[in-house]
């Protein structure tokens, strides 16, 4: 932390690191208006898909009795992997002391926020009977993984929602002062969400209590909502799911896949929202090296995961290593190895790729890839069952997505990417009052 | 619906009209005959094997039609003892490979008894052949009845469970479509209901049987039921009488007697078992099946040349 700064300078200090970091918050500018257009339209091509899905039934989906999960529960798994990072960022590296989460740890969160919400509403489109939903509550058991899916993910919501909105509570008080013109539906907001803070020493103590707390309880849940979304397939006895390390595998993961996301939305922000002084290129350095970490061992869980089959080439095991390895599901697999694992270990050891556009295109490339990596693990299994696929129509040996499928995929992720732009324009996406405490500006001027 | 309902009902009139009702048997005399509503005689007489025992003739006239029961016992009750199941009962199958020539006479009156579209298969004819040099051979895979069940563990709401005679049901006016039990099962022996099904097609309305799975719904799954329907009037299931050529028997493990589909010859199910070296599909998995194969040794029917050529490409393929 730097030195408490004078009196003066504190004051010039923080009333320009509020209004950098509040100006976003009231720009709806053309290119924004573009932006909420196209997902817009996502959102309605969703609409219209979702509704075909309802009137026809699932069989709109390019999915059948050999391959029953689809690309919706590949893009679920993607979703809560993503969802981790909130986890990883706040509470791990936060509770350990490290500093230069500051200013990303929101972002974090957002993310976490917005992918954990839709992981839940992604199970939902993939019911059959999704008018069924309370049978869920009413006759729920507990020997099931479904049911221990959606306690996790619903716990680990509304963690992350509070880990989002508690430190957050002094800002939206800043806020409120600073912007008294806002629009309707944004002051109302804060009026709800600042609870009445008035800045004293005693409430701050509270938050920073309560965030503690949290951020210890998310740590098991979080491991707990991707190791019981590994389940889903380690439970079962197929050939490529029946595997013992799939809950570390799926939460290392979900790590790498996370701190891509995270990175896209911090230089989507660092850009639009112009914050080149808040979210500087040292923080892109060290969170490159973090995405290195997580890569690294992620690409040791692989090589088990992969590599210990496919030496002993079990009957059955067989089939799946090599239609992934050199066969039918080849492109997926390298493509998914490749982009969402090697290549950012590689890249990020060079200082020059640890620079905030080079590491913008390659997190893109290594979130396709993680994407690309769920549905490998979802599909090819269930194509290869321990019994021949026979009596049924050609189409049941392959596994196509269609139109409407693609559209519902395509909607989940826009509405998750919705909710950040919301909470974006609602919210500084930097903390304007851990950023001016850590510039030396003393609490008395932030609480003024 | 008219249409299947009613080649339903003739294969089972036919079925019964060849004289042999035996070895499964319902929960009681009682309640065995008490399902037949009271109609005039034709004389055209069945014999039918009550729970003691003892084999005893009714008249074809008396036996009525699933959907009138159906409607008769209404959803409520239907759900009940159907979730119950027949009390000290344990049901076993036994498949006799060497027999089997795919007919697929079974695949048929299982289809129409389940309304089941065409690429939906309770029982599967499946063309085998375990290693590059074995011999090929027909292999019907029904629902094994696990009783270490992948399916009915994984079930979020209970739709799909076991009950005490050990059949495994669905209860699709529960089940809420996650086709988890899809991909749980090891045997592939589950179907989804993608699309409108043909009951809802034809606006066949009557209660729900959860013994027959019918009508099928949009959204839920359908599986094997060792025709838990049929069980509980005392006939053998529908698979199990429609085959031509002795593959099937099936009884009860706790009465250590099975009876064959076919020839209506009732024998020790240990004896069966143990004189013909009989195994389970995929034992070491753990699931515990409830169907047991006698293997495909002398064989009465070769394996068609045109089977054996589509299982060479088949292998190619992959």
């Amino acid at each position: 932390m730097a030195q408490t700064l004078p009196k003066e300078e504190a004051k010039a200090r923080f009333s320009k690191i509020v209004s950098d970091l509040t100006k976003p918050l009231s720009q709806f500018g053309q290119s924004f208006q573009v932006w909420g257009f196209v997902l817009f339209t996502i959102i309605t091509l969703f609409g219209y898909a979702y509704f075909l899905q309802l009137r026809d039934g699932l069989g709109v989906t390019g999915m059948h009795d050999y391959a029953a999960w689809g690309m919706y529960i590949a893009n679920f798994v993607f979703f809560v992997a993503a969802a981790l990072v909130g986890m990883l960022i706040t509470a791990v590296l936060g509770l350990i002391g490290i500093k230069w989460i500051t200013p990303v740890s929101r972002i974090a969160e957002m993310v976490a926020v917005a992918f954990a919400m839709m992981a839940g509403l992604v199970i939902v489109f993939d019911m059959g009977r999704p008018d069924r939903l309370l049978n869920v509550f009413l006759y729920g058991r507990l020997q099931s993984p479904i049911v221990w899916d959606l306690t996790v993910v619903m716990t680990y919501t509304v963690i992350s929602l509070l880990l989002l909105i508690l430190p957050m509570i002094p800002d939206i008080a800043i806020i409120k002062k600073n912007l008294p013109n806002a629009p309707k539906w944004q002051r109302i907001t804060w009026n709800l969400l600042s609870f009445g803070w008035t800045g004293t020493p005693e409430q701050y103590k509270s938050i920073h209590r309560l965030v503690r707390v949290l951020a210890v309880l998310i740590v098991p849940v979080a491991l707990a909502i991707h190791t019981v979304t590994s389940w889903l397939f380690a439970s079962t006895l197929r050939h490529g799911w029946d595997s013992t390390i799939f809950g570390p595998y799926f939460v290392t993961g979900a790590f790498v896949s996370g701190v891509a996301a995270v990175i896209i939305a911090m230089y989507i922000f660092r850009v639009n929202y112009k914050l080149e002084n808040y979210i500087t290129d040292f923080h892109f350095d060290k969170i490159a090296k973090l995405l290195v970490l997580t890569s690294l061992v992620y690409f040791y869980f692989n090589i088990n995961e992969f590599l210990v089959p496919a030496y002993k080439m079990k009957q059955g095991d067989d089939h799946h290593i090599l239609s992934l390895f050199v066969g039918e599901w080849a492109g997926w697999f390298w493509f998914a190895q490749v982009f969402g694992n090697i290549l950012p270990i590689i890249l990020l050891l060079f200082k020059k790729m640890r620079k905030p556009t080079p590491m913008f295109y390659l997190a893109i490339l290594t979130v396709l890839g993680a994407w690309a990596k769920r549905y490998i693990i979802v599909v090819p299994t269930q194509l290869h069952p321990h019994l021949p696929v026979q009596n049924v129509p050609e189409a049941f040996h392959v596994y196509y997505p269609t139109g409407p499928e693609i559209a519902i995929t395509i909607g989940t992720i826009g509405m998750a990417i919705t909710i950040i732009t919301i909470l974006a324009k609602l919210f500084p996406v930097v903390s304007i009052w851990e950023t001016a405490k850590e510039d030396g500006v003393d609490m008395d001027t932030i609480n003024e | 619906m008219g249409e299947q309902n009613s080649s339903n009902e003739t294969s089972r009139r036919n079925f019964l009209k060849s004289g042999i009702v035996a070895g499964a048997a319902a929960v009681t005399g009682v309640n065995l005959l008490s399902s037949f509503a009271p109609v005039e005689d034709k004389g055209q007489k069945v014999k039918v094997l009550t729970p003691e025992g003892n084999i005893v003739e009714v008249d074809d006239a008396k036996m009525v039609p699933v959907k009138e029961i159906q409607q008769e016992l209404g959803l409520t009750e239907l759900q009940k003892r159907g979730r119950e199941g027949i009390a000290g009962k344990h049901w076993v199958m036994v498949i006799d490979l060497a027999k089997c020539r795919n007919a697929r006479k079974c695949m048929e009156s299982c289809q129409n008894a389940h309304h089941l579209k065409p690429a939906q298969h309770h029982i599967n004819v499946l063309q085998m052949q375990d290693g590059e040099h074995t011999a090929p051979y027909y292999m019907p895979k029904p629902c094994m009845h696990c009783d270490n069940t992948p399916c009915t563990k994984v079930c979020p709401v209970d739709a799909t469970f076991k009950r005490q005679d050990g059949i495994i049901l669905i209860d699709n006016e529960r089940c809420i479509g996650c086709r988890f039990c899809v991909a749980a099962c090891p045997y592939s022996a589950r179907v989804f209901n993608w699309t409108e099904t043909l009951d809802e097609k034809n606006a066949y309305e009557v209660p729900y049987n959860i013994e027959l799975n019918v009508p099928q719904k949009k959204g839920t799954i359908s599986k094997c039921l060792f025709s838990a329907d049929r069980l509980r009037e005392g006939l053998l299931p529908y698979c199990v009488s429609a085959c031509p050529n002795g593959t099937y028997w099936f009884g009860d493990l706790n009465e250590d007697a099975v009876t064959n589909g076919t020839t209506g010859e009732t024998v020790r199910f240990s004896q069966l078992i143990e004189e013909n070296d009989a195994y389970t599909l995929l034992p070491e998995l753990g699931t515990k099946p409830n169907v047991y194969y006698l293997p495909a040794k002398d064989r009465q029917f070769p394996f068609s040349e045109e089977d054996k050529k589509k299982l060479e490409e088949s292998r190619h393929q992959h």
